[in-house]
């Protein structure tokens, strides 16, 4: 079967973006001086991925299992996890 | 809004959300059922599948009226390694006749339907709504803060979920840690029924069931899932989150290599991916639980980790169904006192004590860390399918009686008699 790239199947969800507020917030110092970054990994959207040795993330996209928020080695600093505000974020056709 | 109080807010209209709610409507108390959805259930996903009977006993033959996909008549679990494979396949008739024992789902629609009897019993639902906070006074919970608006409840129940942010401002659940929760990933692939009854040896709405463990996950702690809807299979793969930090392929990939697994390709192949969904599971069973009552709180369904996963049986939703019922029930007692301090609300927990839900996390106790054991995911299924293999080979060569070919694999495996005895006796008086 063809595999299907991360932003072919994120491309298959339903999503409200909110452009207001980011649900999801990184402080991008802390995540500077993280050597292992299992966000990067971990992340089942593959939102977090790492440009000139700093980390990127959209939220846009985020499927808001919370994986980032517990695999960080710097939970609850270094990632600052909400749920989008209501009516925001993925809406599961199928779930 | 603004100036009704409500007997109990139920935070999540998921399973656990909407029979509490439910439940405390049919007894004429005013619930406001809170869910931050666009529709409950537009947030929520699992693998696939509930095992009938909490919700049959609150709703009986519910079957008839809700949005359930196939009544699973086959059960198959897989070991995978190194391109063989070996599976043992349970079939029961009696299973796909009423009172159905397990029924394949999808959320969006079944959660949505379970919010909807929770309405007709005249639970008030309010979607859209994010609590950002609970409201307490003098350190007991009074209602919930979303946005600019309060409301004000005599109790909160908590059913947001596995990352209940309210167990959590509530003081009391923890964080929990990576080794305490799996992330779960599900593409649910569309192909004709038809097609499904032919793949799967299924007849009428009967449906099929596969779990897979080994190189699915490349060794990691967890495993593979597959539930045939009416149309469409869910696919995926649970993988513990300690074991995913140090993964070196990134997740969304190994969803991907699974699919071209020899073994599920040609399940999918010709379907149609309609969906990509994840989500955390809580696996640690009572090694995770939180207090799950406090002064105006309950805490109930995934964010109190009613989960239990024992390798072929994974159960999450009858859990969340019957310890929704019971905070409900806690909280109707609660309200003929007049008293809903943690003291008066921890009938709950009796209540829970004396239901399947504490008793069969209490029976299992162990099996959490029964299940961390690598050796489950790597070397076991290497080892059983090179037996299985050797087993059905033939090819000329020296006769070997049966015993000796497994010892001989045994041998090649590198793992030694003591550690296969100590594994197996574990396994054997904790699953």
């Amino acid at each position: 079967m063809k595999r299907l790239s991360t932003e072919q199947l994120l491309g298959l969800d339903k999503f409200v973006v909110d452009d207001e507020e980011a649900h999801i917030e990184v402080d991008r110092q802390l995540c500077r001086d993280c050597s292992e970054k299992p966000c990067c990994v971990a992340c089942p959207a593959g939102l977090y991925t790492v440009k000139d040795a700093e980390i990127s993330f959209d939220y846009a996209g985020c499927l808001e299992c919370g994986t980032c928020r517990v695999v960080c080695p710097q939970s609850g600093s270094a990632i600052r996890w909400r749920y989008p505000r209501g009516g925001f974020g993925v809406q599961y056709r199928y779930g | 809004m603004g100036e009704e109080k409500f007997t109990a807010i139920v935070v999540g209209a998921g399973p656990a959300g909407s029979t509490a709610a439910m439940v405390l409507a049919k007894e004429g108390n005013d619930v406001l059922l809170i869910e931050k959805g666009a529709s409950p259930g537009s947030k929520n996903m699992f693998g696939g599948r509930m095992y009938c009977h909490a919700l049959n006993r609150i709703l009986p033959n519910f079957w008839e009226e809700a949005p359930v996909e196939r009544a699973v008549a086959r059960e198959t679990v897989t070991f995978l390694h190194g391109g063989k494979a070996v599976s043992l396949t349970c079939r029961n008739s009696d299973w796909t006749k009423p009172p159905y024992h397990s029924v394949t789902l999808l959320r969006a629609e079944f959660d949505s339907w379970l919010a909807s009897k929770a309405e007709e019993a005249g639970a008030e639902l309010a979607c859209n709504i994010r609590v950002d906070d609970l409201l307490t006074e003098d350190g007991r919970v009074v209602g919930i803060r979303a946005g600019e608006d309060e409301i004000l409840a005599d109790a909160v129940i908590a059913a947001d979920g596995v990352n209940s942010l309210l167990a959590q401002k509530a003081g009391l659940a923890k964080m929990f840690s990576p080794g305490q929760v799996s992330t779960g990933m599900k593409q649910v692939i569309e192909l004709p029924e038809e097609t499904i009854r032919d793949r799967f040896g299924l007849e009428g709405n009967a449906g099929a069931v596969q779990l897979f463990v080994g190189e699915c996950t490349g060794g990691m702690p967890g495993g593979g899932f597959l539930y045939t809807n009416k149309s469409s299979v869910s696919l995926g793969l649970v993988v513990s989150a300690s074991a995913l930090q140090r993964s070196s392929v990134r997740a969304p990939d190994l969803m991907e290599d699974f699919k071209n697994n020899p073994e599920i390709l040609p399940l999918i192949e010709g379907g149609k991916v309609a969906e990509y969904s994840a989500h955390l599971i809580p696996e640690a069973g009572l090694g995770m639980m939180p207090r799950i009552y406090g002064d105006g709180i309950l805490v109930a369904g995934d964010a109190a980790g009613f989960v239990l996963n024992l390798g072929y049986v994974i159960r999450g939703m009858d859990f969340a169904i019957a310890s929704g019922e019971a905070a409900a029930r806690a909280v109707i007692c609660a309200k003929e006192r007049g008293d809903f301090s943690g003291n008066s609300l921890s009938g709950y927990q009796e209540l829970l004590k004396k239901s399947f839900v504490l008793q069969d996390l209490e029976a299992y106790r162990k099996v959490p860390e029964f299940m961390e054991n690598e050796r489950l995911y790597a070397e076991y299924p290497g080892l059983l399918t090179s037996i299985f293999t050797n087993v059905f080979s033939v090819d000329g060569s020296q006769p070997i009686r049966l015993h000796s070919k497994i010892l001989n694999r045994v041998k090649e495996s590198g793992l030694s008699l003591a550690q296969l005895a100590v594994d197996g006796w574990k396994g054997a008086t904790r699953l």
